[in-house]
């Protein structure tokens, strides 16, 4: 793929952690640099005019690209939940919902909530790899107040029936709240119809610079949120000891944001619809599908999860790292470890695991250099 | 970069040192977070000498070969030379390229054997 200069001498797989990006990304940060950088909302000169607009529009992109009724520009996945954890107006006794195959950005949040103010968790269990959805229904009880769940594991790559979740959680009069870390980058999502609350993502994960992420969501509910950060930006007035905040998305976004790497998600996004949502699915799912096969007929190799982009394997009796040393030296790019997922790992039975991850600009090549090398680790360590 | 040198996987397959002691003076358990590698030692300190030690551990090719090397040296050394060790003593002694996030598997075992000997739990490079 000529649009992405990294990728000339690297087979990169783990997209699941960051994606490259594309020349017309790096371009895009760079000419904001080049023509159009000052501080955004506060000035009234063109310059800061013109920085602003582009700002805007990007929140437009992603919020037509989602189709969000609300976006707030967050610096990460990660500072979106931190933000709907800790800015809902929880109490004491009020019960969240979460499951085992979280990533610890969707449990630490919560944890420390649940500290705090002495809210408390329930996990729904992981039955055969995949979320047991009769064991988080179950769960439901008049004090539940959220459930907040991944849309597509980071490990398993399984999707849950998010749609089915919300209907759920919304009839027992309790908010949704989705990761959507894993899904917006590979398949069409409609936050809307999904019933979603809040919802979230990283826009590194899609092509776009690192140091931006989206929030968004019924804009009543983020109304309910307090912010996480106060100051300039956020507020309508300010007196000695008290002031008004400013309306949504704005009073969640209070500080200087990253308006470069903004400007680079709405780069990304125009270069994923001029793909197509639909080839992107298309394509990382072929992948995977093709990996899996491959992967299968090396017999020391265990499959714990292969779907939307993400295969996740143990070599029997080799640590993960040393899977993924023995791949590097192939220049492979694979990850190996708990993939922040301590929970999941737990149920799985299981210390670590290699994870092997898709996006569209990957190959059959690069799945067959893959599983050649795979093929080597018993030999290279024997 | 080849880290996975024939002495390396020697170790790493027949480790020496390895087990427990029924008598030691120390004994320490350390894991590396970032990959769940973890390791327990014993030492049997006789005079300011180090007279025996074992080890078991769970963990990657890197760091149980690092344990292993590290207790083959220890073993008749002085306590107040091998507290004296350094990071890059210890590298220089494994002699393997290694690339900058295996550096902690090698050392798993040598800052487990050090915390024992100061009696801390984290000791300073
Ligand atoms: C499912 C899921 N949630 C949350 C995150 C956190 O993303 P970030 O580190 O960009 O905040 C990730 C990324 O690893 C993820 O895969």
């Amino acid at each position: 793929m000529s649009d992405f200069p990294i990728l000339k001498d690297i087979v990169y797989l783990d997209n699941a952690s960051t994606t490259q990006k594309p020349l017309v990304v790096i371009e895009a940060v760079k000419q904001y640099y080049e023509k159009y950088n000052a501080n955004i909302h506060r000035g009234v000169y063109s310059l800061s005019e013109h920085s602003t607009l582009l700002f805007e529009n990007a929140r437009k992109a992603v919020s037509e690209f989602v189709n969000a009724e609300c976006v707030v520009f967050t610096k990460s996945a990660t500072e979106g939940l931190n933000l709907v954890a800790k800015g809902l107006p929880l109490i004491k006794g009020d019960e969240v919902i979460l499951t085992d195959m979280e990533h610890h950005s969707n449990i630490l949040p919560w944890q420390q909530v649940a500290k705090e103010k002495g809210i408390i968790l329930k996990f729904a269990r992981v039955k055969n790899f995949s979320l047991d959805v009769d064991h988080l229904v179950s769960l439901f009880s008049p004090k539940t107040k959220v459930v907040s769940i991944c849309h597509v594991s980071n490990v398993l790559g399984c999707e849950n029936p998010i749609k089915e979740i919300s209907r759920i959680a919304h009839s027992n009069n309790a908010l949704i709240v989705i990761d959507a870390s894993q899904s917006v980058p590979h398949m069409t999502i409609d936050v809307k119809e999904l019933g979603a609350d809040f919802l979230v993502f990283s826009g590194h994960k899609m092509l776009a610079p690192m140091g931006v992420g989206v929030l968004c969501g019924k804009k009543k509910c983020l109304e309910m949120l307090s912010p996480l950060v106060s100051g300039g930006g956020g507020i309508k007035n300010v007196e000695q000891h008290d002031f008004s905040l400013n309306d949504v998305p704005d009073r969640l976004e209070a500080g200087t944001p990253n308006v470069a790497s903004v400007v680079g998600l709405a780069a990304a996004i125009e270069y994923l619809k001029g793909i197509g949502m639909e080839k992107v699915t298309h394509q990382v799912n072929w992948l995977t599908d093709y990996a899996l096969k491959k992967l299968s007929s090396n017999r020391s190799i265990v499959v714990f999860g292969g779907s939307n982009g993400v295969i996740s394997f143990g070599v029997d009796g080799v640590h993960s790292h040393d899977v993924c040393s023995i791949l590097d030296q192939k220049n492979i790019c694979v990850r190996g470890g708990h993939h922040c997922a301590m929970l999941l790992m737990k149920q799985l039975g299981i210390k670590d695991c290699v994870r092997a991850s898709f996006y569209f600009y990957n190959t059959k090549d690069d799945v067959d250099k893959l599983a050649d090398s795979l093929s080597l680790v018993k030999e290279v360590l024997a | 970069m080849n880290m996975y040198q024939e002495n390396i996987l020697e170790h790493s397959r027949n480790p020496s040192n390895y087990g427990v002691l029924d008598k030691f003076t120390h004994s320490v358990f350390d894991s590396n977070p970032l990959c769940g590698d973890e390791v327990s030692i014993q030492l049997l300190v006789d005079s300011g000498i180090i007279k025996k030690v074992a080890f078991s551990s769970v963990g990657c090719v890197i760091s149980r070969a690092g344990s292993s090397i590290i207790t083959e040296f220890v073993i008749g050394k002085s306590v107040d030379d091998i507290k004296k060790m350094s990071k890059e003593d210890m590298l220089g002694i494994l002699n393997v390229e290694l690339s900058a996030s295996r550096i902690k598997c090698a050392l798993l075992g040598f800052v487990a054997l050090k915390k024992s000997l100061w009696g801390v739990s984290d000791v300073a490079d």
